[in-house]
């Protein structure tokens, strides 16, 4: 493989993993924060994509439409968290399994009532199409360096959020002892409100920065919400360090695994083999990283938590 | 005789007389339906001893349903189609995947157990899409059923039919005596309290990786039915969300309860059925049920027959 | 019978267990007091397993468990009761001592005989619940007993797996002085067949029980002898009797 090839997929795993921080983001908090396991986070994604395509159509100007997504992807979040997800807290972590699992059942369902089965697609807004000469002769879609710095971006964001500000003090402290936090006299349910908001909000805003890429499909959330779960559970519950580590690594292994892992077995073993393995081993190299991981730190990279 | 008893009786007997009731009304779509609820009742039974016994929820059970289901698919293909290889080769891959895999999965407790059983599944599910020989994503139609020892039992409807009712009962019984077994005993209380049964000298570790080879076993047979009853076979059967799925039969069945797991499977198969004649969208419908049953809703449907916690 | 030698355990900079070596002889009573935050809960978890030591070894009946996990250490013949109240809440009375007993009746990898219904293994489960005045509350479930039953049938588990030495973790924690004396009663008795490690801050007991008191204070052994010897052991008193018995 040439050098420019491989610099653009390790580019390509860059993105791929800060994508998958903003997922992985909400849902390492409010795994962290209240102990609830939310399947229904990978519906999030979907429907901000979803969004930000019906708010294109309608305004025709593209920054709108992704502001109106991520706005309406906050109060969706916050109308489920009132509505469903607060009275699931204390309840085992199967309810909380089941619950989630049939809001993915109707959502999926109603987007497709809504818009069709048929993949939507949408192109870039004008000043982010074309590409970009990051060095001599390495040319990069401006979008994917536009996602790349939006990433980063929010990451920044919520390090200083976490580490700056006294919300963000409360939420290390939730995910650490929640008992304590809600001794000290804080509103509890406030502050799981916000961090569920929160993090329903980045999921939108992924999956609308997504959509121009892989298009807003029904069930696009499903796959990419076992994924984000690989994140946080290699980087940790409830550690946003981690999940950034660990979405970076995620996105890595998984682009750079699917264009080398068939090369790399072609050097010692036959051509056809190589090609009948290689994509099998490539989409599972995540599940063997996740594996592996738990093998050696069975409470993942960084345990925000003693024990769980 | 107790509620869950008496409603079980109930519902063997419809089950054997399904075959007959199908002249009348169904034909050969009910048999069929019929026969993919029974099937996901044994894989949900095999879970429940999981879940329901020993406390460890796992998500990736989908995984043995379609390890027998691959099994019996390419043996077939492959001209090895007597059950009498089939079954042995189903039982042998199963326990060596339950053993690797239990036992890397139980150094996990908790959160991280229901994600690296759902992380086991997906390397078979993406392991599944892979062979290309044998269909990738697509999946692979069988043009034959497995010969039952070459009697020809699979030929007919009928007779694979009650091949699988018969499966049913067994497994019922099977585990039902398990459960009550000193093995299930040990089981039972190192789900209340590990710490505890660990200091009266057993190892935890030792049964429930027992456990989840006995549950991976009879859901890698349920796999084996389900080839010959779909005759076809596809990644898709162990896919995440079918695990989810087994989960939700085990649950709302009554986890734990005397006949819940199959009670769970009937009602769900026969509820999607229900709603999807009502509307193409049942989704729709049926989504909102499984969150307001979660809500409230306790002990599922075998609680509610029988109030009393079946030890 | 059980010898702790020259045990060494650190947390971080924290030095929890600072070469403790004590034992048990057979037949007798050993007690181990200290302050909170000595390090005593540290030490029972090395002896029944569930912490490594850093350094030292651990003998029971002469061979050494220092790298057994708990369950062959219990298979050995040590049997403990827990400082927090550890039974199986859902069980009935019986069946909490009648898995102690399964334990050991022969391989528990058996799969289709109903264990229930078991006359050995539930005559037996029988005469330990009697040892402790609990008979009549053997078909009620473990969590419907009050504080004082869950105590004794801990005490009924541990008998029931046949031990040879008893490990018993503040047994009177959480006890009125009523229910403390009357099972001050029954340990006396049970002292007679087995060897006992006794943790316990209640100093009568202590002192109407223990043959030989060990006091631990900072992770170290700071005094070790009679009852009365340790009575009058300047450093023992200093660290921890000064307040509280005399």
């Amino acid at each position: 493989m040439s050098t420019t090839l491989f610099l653009i997929q390790l580019l390509n795993g860059v993105q791929l993993g800060l994508l998958l921080f903003l997922i992985s983001a909400g849902l390492t908090l409010v795994f962290g924060v209240m102990g609830f396991i939310n399947l229904a986070h990978g519906v999030q994604y979907m429907i901000g994509a979803y969004l930000l395509v019906a708010f294109y159509s309608v305004t025709g100007h593209f920054m709108a439409a992704m502001l109106l997504a991520m706005l309406a992807a906050l109060v969706i979040g916050l109308l489920l968290e009132v509505f469903i997800f607060r009275h699931l807290y204390d309840r085992d972590h199967l309810d909380q399994v089941l619950v989630t699992f049939g809001i993915i059942i109707f959502l999926n369902q109603l987007v497709k009532v809504i818009w069709g089965a048929t993949p939507l697609t949408l192109d870039p807004p004008e000043f982010l199409s074309g590409s970009f000469q990051l060095v001599e002769g390495l040319m990069y879609p401006t979008y994917r360096v536009a996602i790349i710095v939006a990433g980063l971006a929010v990451a920044l964001l919520l390090w200083l959020l976490v580490t700056r500000t006294k919300l963000g003090m409360l939420v290390r402290a939730g995910s650490t002892n929640a008992e304590m936090v809600s001794a000290l006299g804080v509103n509890i349910h406030r502050l799981f409100m916000v961090v569920f908001g929160f993090g329903a909000m980045l999921a939108g805003f992924a999956g609308a920065l997504a959509a121009p890429i892989f298009s807003a499909e029904p069930g696009m959330g499903d796959d990419l919400l076992i994924v984000a779960f690989v994140v946080i559970i290699i980087g940790g519950i409830g550690s946003i360090r981690g999940a950034f580590i660990a979405a970076i690594l995620v996105g890595l292994v998984d682009t750079l695994g699917r264009s080398m892992v068939t090369d790399i077995l072609k050097l010692f073993m036959d051509a056809s083999a190589a090609n009948q393995i290689g994509p099998a081993l490539a989409s599972m190299a995540i599940y063997v990283l996740m594996a592996a991981v738990l093998f050696f730190k069975p409470t993942g990279l960084f345990p925000a938590r003693a024990s769980r | 005789m107790r509620g869950a008893n008496l409603a079980a009786l109930v519902i063997f007997a419809l089950l054997a007389a399904t075959p007959w009731l199908a002249e009348f009304w169904g034909g050969s779509y009910l048999i069929s339906l019929v026969m993919k609820a029974m099937i996901l009742g044994i894989a949900a039974l095999s879970l429940d001893l999981l879940i329901g016994h020993a406390g460890m929820v796992s998500f990736g059970h989908a995984a043995f349903v379609g390890i027998g289901a691959y099994t019996t698919g390419i043996m077939i293909t492959e001209g090895a189609p007597d059950l009498s290889a089939i079954l042995p080769v189903t039982i042998a891959i199963a326990t060596a995947f339950a053993l690797v895999t239990g036992a890397i999965s139980l150094r996990t407790s908790g959160v991280y157990f229901i994600m690296i059983t759902l992380a086991f599944g997906q390397m078979v599910f993406f392991t599944m899409s892979s062979l290309s020989d044998y269909g990738g994503d697509d999946g692979l139609t069988l043009w034959e059923r497995a010969d039952a020892f070459g009697t020809g039992l699979f030929d007919s409807d009928t007779g694979l039919f009650y091949t699988i009712l018969a499966t049913l009962i067994v497994v019922t019984l099977l585990l039902r005596r398990i459960v009550g077994s000193r093995f299930g005993r040990v089981l039972r209380a190192a789900k209340q309290n590990p710490t505890r049964v660990e200091s009266m000298g057993y190892s935890v570790f030792a049964y429930r990786l027992t456990a989840y080879v006995i549950a991976g076993i009879i859901a890698a047979l349920a796999g084996v039915l389900f080839a010959n009853q779909s005759e076809f076979i596809s990644p898709a059967t162990a896919a995440w969300q079918r695990s989810g799925d087994l989960i939700i039969m085990v649950v709302l069945g009554g986890m734990g309860l005397r006949h819940g797991a199959l009670f769970g499977a009937l009602a769900i198969v026969l509820l999607e059925e229900g709603l999807s004649t009502l509307t193409h969208d049942w989704r729709l419908i049926f989504g909102p049920m499984l969150v307001l049953m979660v809500l409230y809703t306790k002990g599922g449907i075998a609680g509610l027959l029988e109030p009393r916690r079946d030890t | 019978m059980l010898s702790l030698v020259n045990l060494d355990k650190h947390f971080g900079a924290l030095h929890v267990t600072d070469n403790v070596s004590l034992d048990l002889r057979p037949g007798e009573c050993h007690a181990l007091i200290g302050p909170n935050g000595a390090g005593k809960t540290t030490l029972i978890h090395q002896i029944s397993g569930t912490l490594q030591p850093d350094s030292g070894q651990i003998l029971f009946n002469g061979s050494d468990i220092t790298a057994l996990p708990p369950h062959r250490r219990a298979q050995a013949g040590l049997g403990r009761t827990f400082q927090i109240t550890s039974i199986l809440p859902e069980f009935t009375v019986l069946e909490n001592v009648a898995l102690a007993v399964q334990a050991r009746r022969g391989s528990s990898f058996r799969f289709l005989r109903t264990v229930a219904k078991n006359r050995q293994i539930n005559n037996r489960a029988l005469e330990c619940l009697a040892l402790f005045t609990l008979t009549d509350r053997a078909d009620r479930p473990a969590s419907a007993l009050s504080h004082g039953e869950k105590r004794l049938l801990e005490l009924a588990i541990a008998i029931a797996g046949e031990p040879e030495a008893l490990l018993l973790d503040e047994p009177m924690a959480g006890m009125g002085k009523e229910e403390s004396a009357t099972l001050t009663e029954t340990l006396l008795t049970l002292k007679r067949d087995y060897p006992i490690l006794l943790v316990e801050h209640d100093m009568d007991a202590v002192f109407a029980l223990a043959d030989r008191v060990s006091v631990l204070v900072y992770g170290q052994i700071v005094a070790t002898g009679s009852p009365d010897e340790v009575r009058a052991n300047p450093q023992a008193r200093a660290a921890y009797l000064g307040d509280e018995a005399c």
